[in-house]
Order: structure tokens, then sequence, then C-alpha cells
């Protein structure tokens, strides 16, 4: 008995958005299907996954993340390499020394700093700021200006200090990550503002906000699948690729953070903690995430590996 | 496809008598043909009525149950392509593989590990499901003592896994009266897997070498008179398992009828954090049954962990009760906690408050189901709002010192508060597992 093969026709793909440059530029997004349903559509692009660096050394990471980059946690740069050397498709600087309660560092640091990481490096590179919205616009605006010319992903641009933040992306060639707080409608609005200043769809990112495993994922895995149906059904507005920045979500849980001696009952620590920031990858790829930010070598590993079997044909 | 409340209303008796719990009859109806309700639910709908709209008003997904008692686990009744839509209905069931090749120690042993397989999380206990004894030794005999070994040890129901009709049989001798999940039926074994099933009123697993084969297959055991089917399509590559699962909801969203059944899934292959991530794959994307080889907690929690996530309502947040809670037995010098009502939030709370073994109050503000930043953001969580539950709660009568701690996150909140309330105002931690660390350094009533 012949199945009729139950296939959607989509009409509309997702930007496809170039970041770095040659010859290690990293191409995210262009899915003209759900993810992975290759019987449906095309996906060019495996989602890609960057490790995290700091520009300060973390005091909240545990001992089982720490062991991993033991000896560079104090020098972004060298931190950046062995994050390339585990494999990391990008890296992910985040400016946390800019914030008032860390070092307060002046935007000038912080665009000095980047560019030593970039130097470090020939992987694409993702800037984060400290989360403070008027100061990442003012270390964003200098940050763009010290890497002009590497078309870099730089965030997180919100409603608040977008419009900073996407100009100086505009002038010195760099793509934007435009984050709101996990609502659809924000999250379109958003995206109209910042192509309303005339930057292309195809250099805008989405960041949905999202949550750990076990911390409300589930609202980031339904805005994120929906965000994927609305670009597929035609939403220009909603059909950028989507970033999630897991590794800070997953690495404040208890589940991440417990010893194996202070839980006994959830298993060995580092297993657990890897399959907690795994699974949370895992979870949002199906919902339709292309482009991860994780902080474990072990979960860059797996994860990739995961995504390589999933990346195979599976047409009728 | 789906009948319209008009013509579901035809159908009915029209007397408005409310015993569906709906008040009126059209109200019923319309409930019906938005997949909410079901024609069982009126307990005076004539035989008539029944024939014609049984066929058009059955759900796309039958519910299979495996299993009796306690621990019996429910599966199907699925409508829906994305949980958005509307939620997804019976959560996967997570099933765990015991080799029939070890010996009868080995098999209580490892299903005692598995019965440990369950943690609390939001208030509630989340378990594993089943046991899957497997007929790797290739003798019935043994198969059919490591179905009694492993029943004897534990409450969750069986799948009995294995192509030998023979070896099912007597595994079915031993526990057949427990309606273990049988797998399973192939070309090859159909008619006599088939028969078993029926004998024991069991459900069966049906499987195909691929889509086309498995429809096939569905057809000959239904019309041997069987119903209570799980499908398998034979994929173990998880791009594979992925497109079939998909193919296989899809279809019983058509109704498409062979495929009108809850399925079942399997994870293979060497690494072991490789066969967590597959299983994942399979809880999100439609698994009525995953069956996997680990039973370390480590790999089992994060699973447990999603499949509540997937599984949650998202039209409803789940909320506790804004009130006080104990902690304990606290007396008039135990701390005083603030957090919100959503379960999430006021569980970690409470477990972490616990750890800490100091007897305390904690004070869950009504907040509609929000978590503390949401909340904040959502002016849900308000100075007004803490210092009137400070004062209406009764809780200042309960404890001699006048000190409340806040989350880290609100830290915003404290002036005002103070001047409110009059309490002193500790801002304690971000996350609320550093509360054991903040109790020993910071707290003194
Ligand atoms: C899921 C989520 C939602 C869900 C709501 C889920 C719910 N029931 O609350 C939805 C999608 C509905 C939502 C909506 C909004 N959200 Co929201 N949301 C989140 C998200 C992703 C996770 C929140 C969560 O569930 N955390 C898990 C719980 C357990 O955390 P928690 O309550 O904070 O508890 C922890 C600590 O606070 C601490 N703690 C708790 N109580 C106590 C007590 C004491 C004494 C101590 C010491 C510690 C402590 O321990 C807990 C465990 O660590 C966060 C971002 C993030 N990744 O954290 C954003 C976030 C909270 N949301 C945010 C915003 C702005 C909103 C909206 C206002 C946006 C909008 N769309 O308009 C709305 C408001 C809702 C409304 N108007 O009704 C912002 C808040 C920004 C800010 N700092 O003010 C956040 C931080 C996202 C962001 N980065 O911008 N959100
Ligand atoms: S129980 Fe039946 S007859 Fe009574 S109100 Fe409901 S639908 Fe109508």
């Amino acid at each position: 008995m012949a199945v009729t093969i139950a296939k959607e026709r989509w009409t509309n793909r997702v930007a496809e958005v170039v970041l770095g440059v040659e010859p290690k530029v990293v191409k995210i997004g262009g899915e003209g299907t759900l993810p992975f349903l290759h019987f449906e559509g095309e996906m060019p692009n495996r989602p890609a996954v960057a490790l995290e660096v700091w520009d300060m050394e973390p005091t909240t990471w545990p001992e089982i993340l720490t062991k991993h980059y033991a000896g560079v946690l104090g020098d972004p740069a060298a931190w950046a390499k062995k994050c390339v050397e585990y494999g990391a498709d990008l890296v992910c600087l985040t400016l946390a020394s800019a914030h008032p309660d860390n070092k307060n560092s002046s935007p000038e640091e912080c665009a000095q700093v980047a560019k030593t990481v970039a130097e470090a490096v020939d992987v694409p590179l993702i800037v984060l700021g400290c989360g403070v919205e008027e100061k990442d616009a003012q270390v964003l605006e200098k940050v763009a200006e010290a890497l002009s010319g590497r078309n870099c992903l730089l965030g997180l641009a919100t409603q608040e200090n977008y419009r900073t933040i996407t100009a100086a992306c505009m002038v010195y060639g760099h793509n934007v990550i435009a984050s709101t707080p996990l609502d659809i409608n924000l999250e379109k609005q958003l995206n109209i503002l910042i192509t309303e200043m005339n930057m292309a769809p195809n250099r805008i990112v989405i960041d949905p906000s999202v949550a750990a495993l076990g911390y409300g994922i589930e609202y980031a895995y339904s805005i994120i699948e929906r965000t994927r149906i609305g670009a597929l059904t035609g939403d220009k507005m909603m059909a950028m690729p989507v970033i999630c920045i897991l590794g800070p979500e997953v690495w404040k849980q208890k589940e991440a953070k417990s010893t194996t001696e202070e839980a006994p009952d959830w298993g060995d620590q580092e297993r657990r903690a890897i399959l907690w920031e795994t699974v949370s990858a895992v979870a949002l790829a199906q919902a339709g995430g292309s482009l991860f930010v994780l902080r474990h070598p072990e979960s860059l590993r797996q994860f990739k590996a995961h995504i390589e079997k999933l990346m195979q044909p599976n047409v009728y | 496809m789906g009948l319209t409340g008009l013509e579901i209303f035809k159908q009915l008796p029209k007397t408005n008598c409310k015993d569906c719990g709906h008040p009126t009859c059209l109200a019923f109806a319309m409930a019906m043909a938005a997949g909410k309700a079901s024609l069982d639910q009126c307990p005076h709908v004539s035989e008539a009525a029944k024939e014609a709209l049984g066929a058009a008003s059955a759900p796309p997904m039958a519910l299979v149950k495996i299993g009796t008692g306690e621990k019996e686990l429910q599966l199907g009744n699925e409508t829906v392509l994305f949980r958005h839509d509307k939620r997804f209905e019976n959560p996967t069931g997570i099933a765990i593989t015991v080799s029939d090749a070890a010996s009868e120690e080995e098999i209580a042993a490892r299903v005692a590990q598995i019965n440990k397989l369950s943690f609390e999380r939001v208030g509630q206990i989340h378990h594993v499901n089943l046991v899957a004894v497997v007929n790797d030794s290739g003798s019935a005999d043994k198969f059919a003592t490591a179905a009694k070994v492993a029943a004897a040890n534990t409450q969750y129901p069986l799948i009995l896994v294995t192509d030998d009709a023979a070896a099912m049989e007597k595994a079915l001798e031993a526990v057949g009266n427990q309606k273990p999940l049988l797998c399973g039926a192939s070309a090859g074994n159909y008619e006599a897997m088939t028969a078993l099933a029926k004998k024991y009123d069991a459900p069966l697993v049906v499987r195909g070498a691929d889509l086309n084969e498995l429809a096939e297959l569905v057809e000959k055991v239904v019309a041997q008179g069987h119903k209570k089917l799980i499908l398998d399509s034979g994929a173990r590559e998880v791009h594979r398992v992925l497109a079939d699962q998909t193919q296989l909801r899809r279809q019983a969203l058509k109704r498409f009828r062979p495929f009108g059944y809850p399925t079942i899934t399997f994870v293979t292959g060497e690494d072991p954090v490789q066969a967590v991530l597959d299983a994942a794959v399979y809880i999100c994307k439609y698994a009525g049954i995953v069956v996997l080889p680990s039973a370390d907690p480590a790999d089992i929690l994060p699973l447990i962990t999603l499949r509540l996530n997937i599984y949650t309502d998202p039209q409803k947040p789940i909320a506790v009760e804004p009130k006080v809670y104990e902690i304990g037995t606290p007396g008039p010098n135990a701390p005083v906690f603030v957090t919100t009502n959503f379960s999430l939030t006021y569980f970690c709370v409470a477990g972490d408050v616990e750890a800490s073994r100091v007897p305390s109050y904690i004070i869950a503000v009504d907040t509609d189901g929000l978590s503390v930043l949401t909340a904040w953001a959502a002016g849900k969580l308000t100075s007004e709002k803490i210092a009137d539950m400070l004062k209406n709660t009764g809780i200042a009568d309960k404890v001699s010192h006048r000190k409340v701690i806040i989350p880290g996150g609100v830290a915003v909140l404290s002036g005002k508060l103070a001047e409110l309330s009059g309490w002193e105002v500790l801002v304690g931690p971000r996350e609320s597992s550093a509360i054991p660390s903040f109790l020993k350094q910071r707290w003194s009533a």
C-alpha cells in the first residue's frame, strides 16, 4: 500500500545571513522547510555553533567548565583560540567587563579587546555587550568601528538601543542581533523598525530570548517554531535566522552547577551538565534555531555530531 | 474531516439538560467541533446519532493503554502538529531496556535501578514509564524468566521485545495478565503475534520495513480484529525517524486510518550521549514511546524535564496558590522569603530553602503565575503587593523579627518596600540555589 507522503508547500524561505570573511565565512538560515525535513524543502546550511569567550574571568562558572579553559580565562585572545581548537564555528565574545557592577570598562577598552580577539582567530565573531542597554549602545558603536570590515554579528539590539547599534552595524559592515523578550509581536515589530532604517533583512538575526531546559524553554520553543512557520508562509519580517544564546541560561541552573556529591540522585555532574546544555540545544534546533551559543567544549562536539546526523537526506 | 458545530448539533437531543457539563447542546456541539469534547460525554445521545457522528467524530489518533493499575500508561489522542496550536496530550512514555541475556540477579538489579529514575519537579513526581524486556538471548525460556523477574520487581508496565512468537507466548504465560505491550508484529510473524495480542487483550506494536509496508500491515492486523496498536516505521537513524514521525503525525491528523495510532521509537548507536540527544528529538517530535538503553539518572533527568516542558499546556501557566507557605516547622525567628506564585519559581525557591535545612516561611505573591522578572516587567510583582501580603497574611504574628528576603533579581523594589511595610528588606541572591549559603552568611533573626 503506497502512502502518499504529506508535504507542505511553503511559499517563502528564511533569509540567508553570511558572517565573517573568506575563507572562514559561516552561512546561517536559508531554510525552505521546517527543521531537518529534507523531504519537503531545502536546508542549505546546518545550524552553526559558537563557544563563549569573556573579556574578564567569570566568577560563577563551575569547575567542570573552567577546567577546560584553564590558563586562558584571563586572556580573551588565547581563550578564543582555544574555542577554535575545540571546533567552534564562531567565537562569541561577551563584554561582561563593561557592566557597571563589574569593571565598568570604557567603550574604547572594550573595542581594544574585541580587536585583539578578532586578530587572534579567523572564524567569524559574535560580540555581545554587557546587557545594560544604554552602555551597550556606546560599547558596540566603538566595537563596530574597531572591527570594521570583518562582517561580525553584534548585539543585543533592543527596543531601547537598536538605533545606535543598527547604524553602527550599517556603517562598519556588520550584522545585528535583534533581541526581544519572548514575544512574537515585539519580535516582528523590532525587525520592522530595524529594516526601516534600511538595514537589509539578510543582515539581521533574531534573538527571541531563550531559557534553559526546565526553566521556561517551552516558551522559547514555541516562539521559535511560530517564527519559522511565519517565515515559511511568507512573513518577511519573521524570515530571519534565530540565534539561541543558551550558555548563560544553562550554566546558572542547579542541574548544571550542583556537584555529584550535592545531588547524588542526579548522576555525574559533568555528564548531566553537558546533557542539560545539549538537550536544550537539540530541542531549540527542532524548533528552528540556526545559530547556537554554548559553553562546554563537549556540548559543542556532541551537538555538532548530532546536527551532522540530522543533515543527512531523508527524502522518500 | 471534522464536522461543523451545526452538523453535530443536529444530531443531539436538544434538551439542554447540562449533563455533559456544557450549558446547552449547542455549546457542547461547538466544543466538540473544536475537539474539546467527545460524544461519549453526552449520556443521552441516540444510537442513530452515534452512528452518524461516530466515524467522523472519532479522534484522529486512537487512545492506547499499556499495563494495569496505578502505573498504567495512556498514549495517543493527539490532535495537533505544534504545541502552540493547542497542546500535546499524553506525554511520551520513557522505556528503559533490560536484556534477558543477563542473570536473574542482574535483571533484578537493573530493574531496581530503573525504579529509581523518579524525580521531583514543580511539586510533582516525574518518572520513567516502562521496562522493555529484550529477547537478546534468543531463548524463549530465558525471555519468559526475564519478563517474570522484571514484573516481580517493578510496578511499571512491560514491553516484551521479541520477533519470536513462541518466545512471546511463553512470556505472556508468565506476565500476560498485566497487559504488557507486545513488540511485536512484523511481516513475518504478524498473524501469530496478533492472535496472542487478541488472546491477552494486550496492545501490539506493528513494525513495517518502511511507511508503505507499515500501512499494509496495520490493515492486515486490524482485519484480524485487533485495534490496540502502536506504530513502528522501522527507521532507527535519527534523520529518518524524524521524517517518519512527522509523516505519521501528519497522516493521522489527515485521518489516514492505518496511521491513527501512537508511535514507538528506539534509540540505538554506540555513543550514550548521542542516544540521549536522539531521544530528545523524539520527545519533541511526536513519539508515543521512546525506548532507551540507559538507566543513568544524568541521562534520564534531562529527558524527563524536556518531556514535562514540551507537554506543558501553553495556554495556562502552572501556578500555586498565592499564600504563606511553611517549609519545615518555622518558629518566631524563621526567615521570611518572598517569591511569585509561578509554580516553577515557587518550587525552585521551596526546594532550595528546604536544602538549607532552615525552617522558613515563603510568601508566594499572586503574579498570575509569572516568574520573578517577567512579573516585575509586567508590573505584577510590586512593592505594594508585597507590603500588602506582609500586612494581611498574618505573617507578622508568626515571626518576632521584621526582616523579609526578596529575590536578587528585583533588588530595585527594596527601598519602596521598606518604606511601605516598615520591614527591613534583605536582598537575596539572584538564583535561589544560592539561598543556603546566603542564609549561612547573612541570616540572623
Ligand atoms: C518564560 C518567560 C516569559 C513567559 C512567562 C513565563 C511565566 N510564567 O512567568 C512569557 C512568554 C509569557 C513572558 C512574557 C513577558 N516577559 Co518574559 N521571560 C521569560 C524567561 C525566558 C524565563 C523566565 C522564567 O520562567 N524563569 C525561570 C524562573 C524559575 O525564574 P525566576 O522566577 O526568576 O526565579 C529564579 C530567581 O529569580 C530566583 N528567585 C525566585 N524567587 C526568589 C526568592 C528569593 C527570596 C530569592 C533569594 C531568589 C528567588 O530563583 C529562581 C531560580 O533561579 C525570561 C528570560 C530568562 N531567560 O530568564 C524572560 C524575562 C523575564 N521576560 C521579560 C519581559 C520583559 C517580559 C514581558 C514584559 C515582555 C512582553 N512580551 O511584553 C512579558 C510580560 C508578561 C505579561 N505582560 O504578562 C524580561 C524581563 C526584563 C527585566 N529584567 O525586567 C526577561 C528577563 C527577558 C529579557 N532578557 O528581556 N516571559
Ligand atoms: S448532555 Fe447531551 S442532551 Fe444534555 S445538554 Fe449536553 S449535549 Fe445536550
